[in-house]
């Protein structure tokens, strides 16, 4: 399954997007906390991982999925978010702690919720496995349209819950994907000292579901891959496994001094960028021109630049406004 | 007030034969009666199938409403209760079994990091309408990690409801409202009370319950008895032994009011404080652990409230902060009791 042309400038942009907006992230996140870098200062305070270099694993998937798919993401969400159809503007204002933020400012970035998308993303390892499993039994049960996926760094396929909810869904033969984006580093620890196999996707196996590991980084195969799974599962033939090997341009939260990396690694971070590669392929095989590209790389940054004037323009919540939502 | 309280619905009383029923009986019932009501409903968990649940309240669901609707699951509590909520996501209403709340350490981040907190960090917009049933209790030689309560465990962390039965009655309307209510519940089964053939089962809580389907609040303590000289507080089992205690105590002609909290959380402060305000005394009876616990939490309230309401220092009756022993001489010795109660109460006079 190849993506059309249409596809293919469509990943672009939002590659180039979710790149773009990362930087503004970084640029937001860093006011404030000079000389002495302090996560509580600054106009975005707390934790900030970002998702530079992951953004093929997001468009490769959202290209297939639609509003009635039920996503649960890891913490590094901000690519996959916008991939999936997140409002920009609302997550923008939830990372800023704004009351017009998707949250109203009670979750933050690691926290994206998007019921109009059905996106959510969490900071726990692995947690947001048995929910996906279980949104894709309410689909089954209901037998209704959707999917459910779960994406899960390769640090979190050596959670406990998820065997639970990989067998879960098997035996049920629900309509789940589970996506492992393997960016080699939890955290400072490398996969080749965490996880006893070299690939995820063999543990498929042991679920008796398919298991296929990508390892190119390019869109172009991920969405091939994606695509036979997500066929698989609207076509209530059951779960799947996919590991989509990737690279983590930045350290794990932003003021990770990266001290465990190899030097050759962090060096050569320029050569592993997918989005110059992806640029310079969709040119030599006539799906657009140096011109096109620039203006899809203008239009995107437009719509970031929009969302930061809107979350900075945005109201702070009101301090009791945090007594709300406890209880629907 | 919760959409629950609104369609109250209150049982035709009139022209009908008593039934008692056992807690088992009448949540079944409740639970089969929502299935019927409404397609959403259904059940998830271990041994709730053929077995018709290790608590005895799921017999015969299966049969009526087939292995779609009633699912037995692998002994996957992390993967089962976090389904639960995707599945409650998007609009189902799952009643899920963790069998003895003592489980709940293989699986609490799926309880209250995921079911507890998904309205709150969505805004709202991520509803978690599940029941999580789990039984509590000991005093029948079952050991360390069999026996315990934990209700200050759960009621501790916001963003769930944690509610207790003390009898059929109260059984069976709040387990309807459980299953209506948009929020995550946590609906314990005092195992001394549930009725069970391998179990012996306080009396008090197999009572008379109406057929027709009817809900009792989430959240409302409720006065059991009425008394003039000191409040007993309890919940679940120490109820009925604050009930026994008051029977003893009238003899000696000191006239307890024994309050049934019925819920956790929400905490009715305000049923608690007027009785106290009634009586001047307070004695607080739980079958969990002492410290940082239930009995803390009521005390503290009516302190806060209004010290000059006691006229003596209140008193807790609770378990030990030590785990539970197997031998029935230790256990026995360090659980709450009928003549705890009343050497209590005599202290006060």
């Amino acid at each position: 399954m190849q993506p059309t042309p249409k596809q293919r400038l469509w990943m672009y942009e939002m590659m180039v997007k979710n790149r773009y907006n990362e930087a503004r992230l970084s640029a937001t996140y860093m006011e404030g906390k000079s000389p002495l870098f302090n996560m509580a200062n600054g106009p975005l305070p707390g934790e900030m991982h970002l998702s530079d270099g992951q953004e093929p694993c997001a468009v490769g998937l959202g290209a297939h999925l639609t509003k009635d798919d039920y996503f649960a993401c890891h913490h590094r969400s901000h690519a996959q978010a916008l991939a999936k159809g997140v409002d920009l503007k609302r997550m923008t204002a939830e990372i800023l702690g704004r009351k017009a933020g998707l949250s109203e400012g009670r979750a933050g970035h690691i926290h994206i919720f998007d019921y109009e998308v059905l996106f959510w993303s969490s900071g726990i390892i692995g947690q947001n496995m048995g929910p996906a499993v279980g949104a894709a039994l309410a689909r089954k049960m209901r037998g209704e349209a959707g999917i459910a996926i779960a994406c899960i760094g390769e640090g979190g396929a050596n959670q406990g819950g998820f065997h639970e909810a990989m067998n879960l869904a098997a035996v049920w033969k629900l309509p789940f994907i589970c996506v492992i984006e393997d960016n080699q580093w939890a955290v400072s620890v490398p996969k080749s000292k965490s996880t006893a196999i070299a690939s995820n996707a063999d543990r498929a196996a042991a679920y008796g579901m398919p298991g296929e590991r990508v390892i190119s980084n390019d869109p172009d195969d991920i969405f091939a891959a994606v695509g036979r799974a997500v066929a698989r599962a609207r076509a209530g033939e059951g779960p799947s496994l996919l590991e989509l090997q990737t690279v983590r341009l930045q350290g794990h939260f932003m003021g990770d001094p990266e001290v465990y990396r190899p030097k050759a690694e962090i060096a050569a971070k320029p050569e592993m960028d997918p989005i110059p590669r992806y640029r310079r392929k969709l040119i030599a095989a006539g799906v657009m021109t140096e011109i096109e590209a620039d203006a899809i790389v203008a239009r995107a940054h437009a719509e970031v630049d929009e969302a930061f004037a809107f979350a900075r323009a945005a109201a702070e919540p009101a301090p009791e406004d945090a007594f709300d939502k406890v209880f629907v | 007030m919760s959409v629950v309280e609104a369609t109250a619905v209150k049982p035709a009383q009139k022209n009908r034969n008593e039934r008692k029923l056992t807690i088992a009986k009448a949540l079944n019932e409740a639970i089969a009666q929502e299935m019927r009501r409404d397609k959403n409903v259904f059940l998830m968990g271990e041994d709730i199938g053929i077995l018709g649940a290790v608590w005895g309240y799921t017999g015969g669901l299966l049969a009526e409403f087939g292995e779609e609707r009633v699912r037995d699951t692998p002994i996957s509590e992390t993967a089962f209760i976090g389904a639960a909520v995707g599945a409650a996501n998007l609009g189902m209403r799952p009643i899920v079994e963790l069998m003895f709340v003592d489980f709940y350490g293989v699986c609490m981040d799926a309880i209250y990091n995921l079911a507890a907190k998904s309205s709150y960090h969505s805004a709202g917009t991520f509803k978690a309408p599940m029941v999580l049933t789990t039984a509590v209790g000991g005093g029948y030689c079952d050991s360390t990690q069999h026996s315990q309560c934990l209700y200050a465990t759960f009621a501790h962390l916001p963003g769930m409801k944690v509610v207790m039965p003390s009898n059929a009655y109260d059984a069976k309307g709040m387990m309807t409202s459980a299953i209506r209510d948009d929020n995550p519940v946590v609906f314990m089964m005092h195992k001394n009370l549930q009725g069970m053939g391998f179990l012996g089962t306080i009396q008090g809580a197999i009572v008379d319950v109406p057929e027709d389907s009817y809900t009792v609040p989430l959240g409302k303590a409720n006065v059991v008895r009425d008394g003039t000289d000191v409040t007993i507080v309890g919940l679940g089992m120490t109820v009925h032994q604050g009930l026994e205690a008051a029977k003893t105590l009238e003899k000696e002609g000191v006239s307890a009011e024994v309050v049934d909290l019925r819920s956790l959380a929400p905490l009715d402060r305000d049923t608690v404080c007027r009785s106290v305000q009634k009586t001047g005394r307070l004695i607080v009876v739980d079958d969990d652990y002492l410290s940082y616990g239930v009995t803390a939490e009521i005390i503290a309230t009516v302190t806060e409230r209004d010290i000059k309401s006691l006229k003596c220092p209140p008193k807790r009756i609770a378990f030990p902060d030590i785990p539970i022993p197997f031998a029935r001489p230790m256990e026995q010795h360090c659980l709450p009791n009928v003549r705890k109660i009343v050497a209590a109460a005599r202290a006060m006079m």
